[in-house]
């Protein structure tokens, strides 16, 4: 049970991502001084999308798109980091 | 504070890259010789939890959102190093699968919002435990002050990035950078001690992970 504390982490990572469709949709602090300082147009498309805008392609529901990219992400993050971790542990033995 | 494409110019781009590769490859050295095996699953965990909390953007004053950017909170339960890769991690998924922030950009952002901002945070929570000394609302106190100026020297990092590519006057933008996250950094401590607050009283053993 001691060791599997990292599942209730990982569960609450989960359920923050249902929050996400209450986050507010005003523009970020970046993305506010670009648009009043006048440079917000410099701003490039991404060459390819994958999930743009944290919303899941082809999911009718905004909302639900929404907690199914931060589910994606989420996973995906966890995975890496803990990859990561793995990869980089310090060897007690050699 | 996700850099777009289009914002920093290639040279800033290139040497921001350089920057933060360097500092990653430190990073992964120093981890090398400091992560035991109890830390493995909190580098998941924490990198789950910081891609989820950046998604919800919290109002702060006059039509203007932020979002947790972690760095604090990744630093302060296993150190700089650690903390480090979790949010170059967290900026590469963003960048490849959520097109938030640009691929030209990656160096930057992973420079403002990893190195700088993890080092701010270490840095700030290590001198201020130091001044403040023993006391129960110590490291309350330390986790905030160092959450909040994370913020704002990475957006400080960020509006001088955005100055010398000529994107905007840095007697501009450095002001306007600096003023929106004076306030988006308080969002940052607040939720930074929130997490401390709840492991203190659920699992106190992560916070002893911290290397060093």
């Amino acid at each position: 049970m001691k060791q599997k504390w990292w599942i209730a982490g990982l569960l609450i990572a989960l359920a923050v991502t249902l929050l996400s469709p209450l986050a507010s949709a005003w523009p970020d602090g970046l993305e506010r001084v670009a648009e009043d300082k006048g440079f917000i147009e410099k701003a490039q498309e991404a060459p390819y999308e994958v999930i743009p805008d944290y919303v899941f392609p082809g999911v009718g529901n905004e909302a639900v798109a929404t907690i199914l990219a931060g589910v994606v992400g989420t996973l995906v993050v966890f995975g890496l980091a803990y990859g990561l971790g793995v990869l980089l542990r310090r060897r007690e033995t050699a | 504070m996700h850099i777009p494409d289009g914002f920093v110019s290639i040279p800033v781009a290139a040497v921001t890259y350089v920057a933060s590769g360097g500092s990653l490859a430190y990073a992964v050295r120093r981890t090398n010789e400091e992560l035991g095996e109890k830390q493995i699953p909190l580098m998941g965990v924490m990198g789950a939890f910081i891609f989820a909390a950046q998604m919800l953007n919290f109002p702060v004053a006059g039509g203007t959102s932020g979002h947790l950017i972690g760095a604090a909170l990744a630093t302060i339960l296993l150190g700089p190093w650690a903390g480090m890769l979790i949010m170059a991690s967290v900026l590469v998924v963003q960048a490849l699968i959520f097109q938030d922030g640009g691929l030209i950009a990656l160096g930057a952002n992973v420079f403002n919002m990893g190195v700088v901002a993890c080092l701010v945070s270490h840095y700030a929570f290590t001198w201020l435990k130091r001044l403040l000394g023993e006391g129960t609302q110590r490291p309350v106190i330390s986790s905030f002050v160092a959450a909040w100026a994370s913020v704002i020297v990475a957006a400080i990092a960020c509006a001088l990035e955005l100055a010398i590519s000529g994107t905007s006057a840095l007697a501009v933008v450095l002001p306007a950078m600096t003023l929106v996250h004076v306030l988006i950094g308080v969002g940052e401590g607040l939720i930074t001690v929130a997490v401390l607050v709840f492991l203190a009283a659920t699992r106190r053993d992560l916070l002893e992970l911290r290397p060093g």
